[in-house]
């Protein structure tokens, strides 16, 4: 049937370009003859091979063969659509003819990277293009949706990442809202005593940003709040954030944590998850001196009131006339409307006890990195004291690093940051305790600024290095609090046994536990290990595939501060990259009613998730809102009348393609 | 592995079967480009067709390949509860268990025809998945539809100009 729009379908002008990508394509997939191919095809004017399609020259070469053979309809085959249907739609713009005249073949990915057999992947590539060339001479130009983007931000996660993503934006004038689901930000940072390799104190670097988030007029902070759901698309989200009851109006404390000093328990009791369970804390608490927001918590679970109603509640007492805390807080359900939104919901550290044989959780005196660094940290459990459970101070320790990292049996990735961490720690072990610390690798790995000097630096401070994977942890014979660390070195060939009072564990950084809950309501992807996947690991590492989310940190895999930080940044550059252009441009793939074949019939209305379809009960028609559709094309295929259709993915292309990939040669 | 004959000429005599893959842009397809990336290796003979959402495989796409010369379809999706579209895949589920009746009567047999969840991180399954269909219908051999394919195509054109 001839398109409206151009004429007889039939007469058609196609020119097709084929990739080598340098060998990439061309090693496996006989590049000339799919273009020898392409040549014999109908309404095919033009066909090319050439090094690299996507090269300025490999544009030019388009636009020039438009001038000069007055083609109407474009044909690349090469990478992924993801990677470089936007840079060739541009050519074909550039070129005089309609973007969507353009038809991309994947023959990298789909074709030369996974069949080494080079004349099964050249019939394959045929196969590909001569659907791609059927298939575009019934495309129709079409323009892309321009839609306005909403200049306020979301960033879900107050640590470090968050915290920088949030003030760059705020900074530029943009309103923030900063939801963290722990009662304060501060994240993984402010657990640490000291950053590597520069040693600078992590409380000193990271508080002042804390509160600068606080005391910012651009940012509303909501911390021990959670993102319950998010609607709408790019520019124009709707989310819904639960904010959980901390039984203390956020905006009467002060943050004076008199209400602690007199509550019934005159010691903790409750394990404080900010020490690692290494302290106790009481049921009204701040989670660690420098919180922020300086706002007490209460926690129903421990609190007798809650418990008992019978509580003399000193607390409010203490809290006089300020009136701060209120038993009878519920939680709060908000909708906030943004146009962009920064993932920036950290990692986990991987549990220790999934590796029985390195005795944590069995002998008191093996430890995770992490608690060493409480243990540390002067506003720790022992107020920056090094010493062992039983309070000793010890005077051997024994390090172990890639716990639950470059492990088959848990996770096959380098955790990154942990040889760094180690390394820091045994400095800091060392000069606090003068303690002999033997640290045990498998590969020292310090790629980073300064990393290798400060191994140096550590190596002559005088840490005894062992290269070996300690297989096995046990007690002494004299039962005397001291662990044997079993390893063969291998750069002496021989078994070492080790005596140490202290084993830290250096482990390593896993995916967040609800990190699968988190990708699903932001609907983006995750990769191997629940990390969220960006949407090319080199040219474009903080983007989604969905528009207007963007991820940093170490959500999307272990990385360092320094690493993380930059993220941030550059997270929050291309949201305020797009938040400035004001608009964004959409993929004109929306589906449509053709009224005329309309029968009123309903079938397509309850197929979108989305409520697109309206029916006008007056003509009896269905009708589709083409700012609500996202251009699944659900509806099209339920259609009994074929009066749904949908731009790009119109019933004719996809038979045409059918038939294109199914055709003879 | 059936005929795993030695000689090239009898691999080259090999029946090689033609299969159309129908995957999501979200999901599958990603998952395909991942393959691709990790240069995982997999039978060459599926044909991917690129849909936005696996809601978008209008039944009469797959009688459509059958039809036009394909020895097996393949659908991939997104799992369920992870769809782009947010439920786009249940209903090319509930589709695809009446189709399956319906190919059924036409004397096509099941493992022609696959509905496959995968993510976009799922490169090895999809291997998995295409090596093992492949094999399957290699072994049923080339498709003979009963009845005539007339009776089940639809031609592009004709669809356009109904």
């Amino acid at each position: 049937m001839p398109t409206p729009e151009h004429g007889d379908a039939n007469a058609v002008r196609i020119g097709v370009y084929i990739c080598h990508c340098g060998t990439n394509i061309a090693g496996t997939v006989d590049v000339h003859a799919v273009a020898e191919h392409a040549g014999t095809l109908p309404g095919v004017v033009v066909a090319r091979e050439y090094k690299y399609m996507c090269s300025d020259p490999g544009q030019e070469l388009i636009k020039a063969d438009i001038r000069e053979h007055r083609l109407d309809r474009i044909v690349v085959a090469s990478c992924s659509p993801h990677l470089h249907e936007k840079t060739f739609r541009g050519a074909v713009a550039d070129g005089g003819v309609n973007p969507f005249h353009f038809q991309m073949v994947n023959i990298r990915e789909h074709v030369s990277w996974v069949h080494p057999d080079k004349r099964a992947g050249t019939e394959k590539a045929d196969a590909l293009v001569r659907a791609a060339v059927s298939r575009v001479r019934h495309h129709k130009p079409l323009e892309t949706r321009r839609v306005p983007v909403r200049s306020d931000v979301l960033v879900v996660g107050g640590g470090i990442a968050g915290i920088h993503a949030a003030l760059t934006l705020a900074d530029a004038g943009k309103h923030v809202t900063l939801v963290e689901r722990e009662p304060t930000i501060g994240g993984h940072m402010a657990m640490f005593d000291k950053t590597f390799p520069t040693l600078d104190c992590a409380a000193c670097i990271l508080t002042p940003k804390m509160t600068a988030v606080k005391a910012h007029p651009n940012i509303t902070l909501w911390a021990y709040a959670e993102v319950q759901a998010v609607s709408g698309y790019v520019g124009n989200f709707t989310v819904t954030v639960k904010r959980k009851p901390r039984y203390v109006r956020d905006d009467v404390c002060v943050g004076c944590q008199e209400c602690i000093d007199a509550c019934v328990y005159k010691v903790g009791k409750e394990p404080d998850a900010f020490n690692l369970g290494m302290s106790k804390r009481k049921p009204i608490y701040l989670p660690f001196p420098q919180a922020v927001p300086q706002v007490v918590t209460i926690d129903p679970e421990s609190c007798i009131e809650f418990k008992s109603g019978k509580c003399k509640k000193t607390c409010v007492e203490a809290c006089a006339d300020r009136h701060a805390i209120d038993f009878t807080q519920q939680e709060r359900i908000e909708t906030i409307e943004v146009g962009t939104i920064l993932l920036t919901t950290g990692f986990k550290v991987f549990d220790a006890k999934r590796l029985p044989s390195y005795g944590y959780g069995t002998y008191p005196n093996v430890y995770t990195a992490l608690e060493v660094e409480r243990l540390l940290n002067a506003s720790g459990p022992t107020a920056g004291e090094m010493v062992l459970r039983d309070g000793r101070t010890p005077r051997t320790v024994g390090i172990i690093h890639c716990i639950g990292s470059r492990d088959e049996h848990t996770n096959k990735h380098c955790s990154r940051v942990c040889c760094m961490y180690a390394l820091k720690l045994a400095h800091l072990v060392q000069e606090r305790t003068g303690a002999e610390v033997y640290d045990f690798y498998i590969d020292m790995r310090t790629p980073g600024k300064g990393f290798e000097e400060f191994y140096n630096r550590v190596a002559e401070e005088g840490v005894h290095f062992i290269r070996g994977k300690v297989a096995d942890v046990y007690p002494t014979a004299e039962q005397d609090g001291r662990l044997i660390l079993q390893a063969e070195d291998t750069l002496l060939g021989n078994v070492r046994r080790i005596p140490v009072d202290m084993v830290i564990l250096a482990v390593g950084l896993e995916a967040q536990a609800d990190a699968e809950d988190v990708r699903r309501t932001f609907n983006i992807t995750c990769g191997t290990g629940g990390w969220f996947t960006e949407r090319h690991p080199k040219l474009a590492p903080v983007a989604t595939f969905t528009d207007g989310v963007w991820i940093a940190g170490a959500c999307q895999g272990p990385k360092d501060i320094p690493d993380t930080v930059a993220q941030a940044g550059a997270a929050a550059g291309e949201a305020l990259a797009l938040i400035n252009a004001g608009h964004i441009e959409l993929e004109p793939n929306t589906a449509y009613i053709v009224a005329a074949d309309c029968s009123g019939c309903k079938t397509c209305v309850p197929m979108c998730p989305y409520k697109a379809i309206g029916f006008d009960a007056e003509q009896g028609k269905a009708a589709i809102n083409e700012v609500l559709c996202k251009g699944c094309g659900t509806c099209v295929s339920v259609c009994p009348s074929g009066s749904a259709r949908q731009n790009l993915f119109e019933d004719d292309e996809i038979y045409a393609e059918i038939g294109g990939v199914l055709a003879h040669a | 592995m059936p005929e795993t004959t030695t000689g090239s000429a009898a691999a080259a005599e090999r029946f090689e079967p033609r299969i159309v893959a129908f995957f999501c842009n979200w999901c599958t397809y990603l998952a395909a480009d991942l393959a691709g990336t990790t240069r995982l290796k997999y039978a060459p003979n599926i044909r991917v067709v690129r849909v936005m959402c696996s809601g978008r495989i209008d039944p009469q796409f797959v009688l459509d390949a059958f039809a036009k010369g394909a020895d097996g379809v393949l659908i991939g999706g997104c799992h369920p509860g992870d769809c782009h579209y947010e439920s786009g895949n249940y209903k090319t589920l509930r589709r695809f268990q009446l189709l399956r009746r319906t190919l059924r009567a036409l004397g096509i047999e099941d493992d022609r025809f696959r509905l496959e969840w995968l993510s976009a991180s799922e490169a090895e399954p999809l291997k998995t998945v295409v090596n093992d269909m492949v094999e399957k219908v290699r072994a049923l051999g080339p498709l003979h539809l009963e009845v005539p394919a007339e009776a089940f195509a639809a031609e592009g054109e004709e669809v356009a100009a109904r």
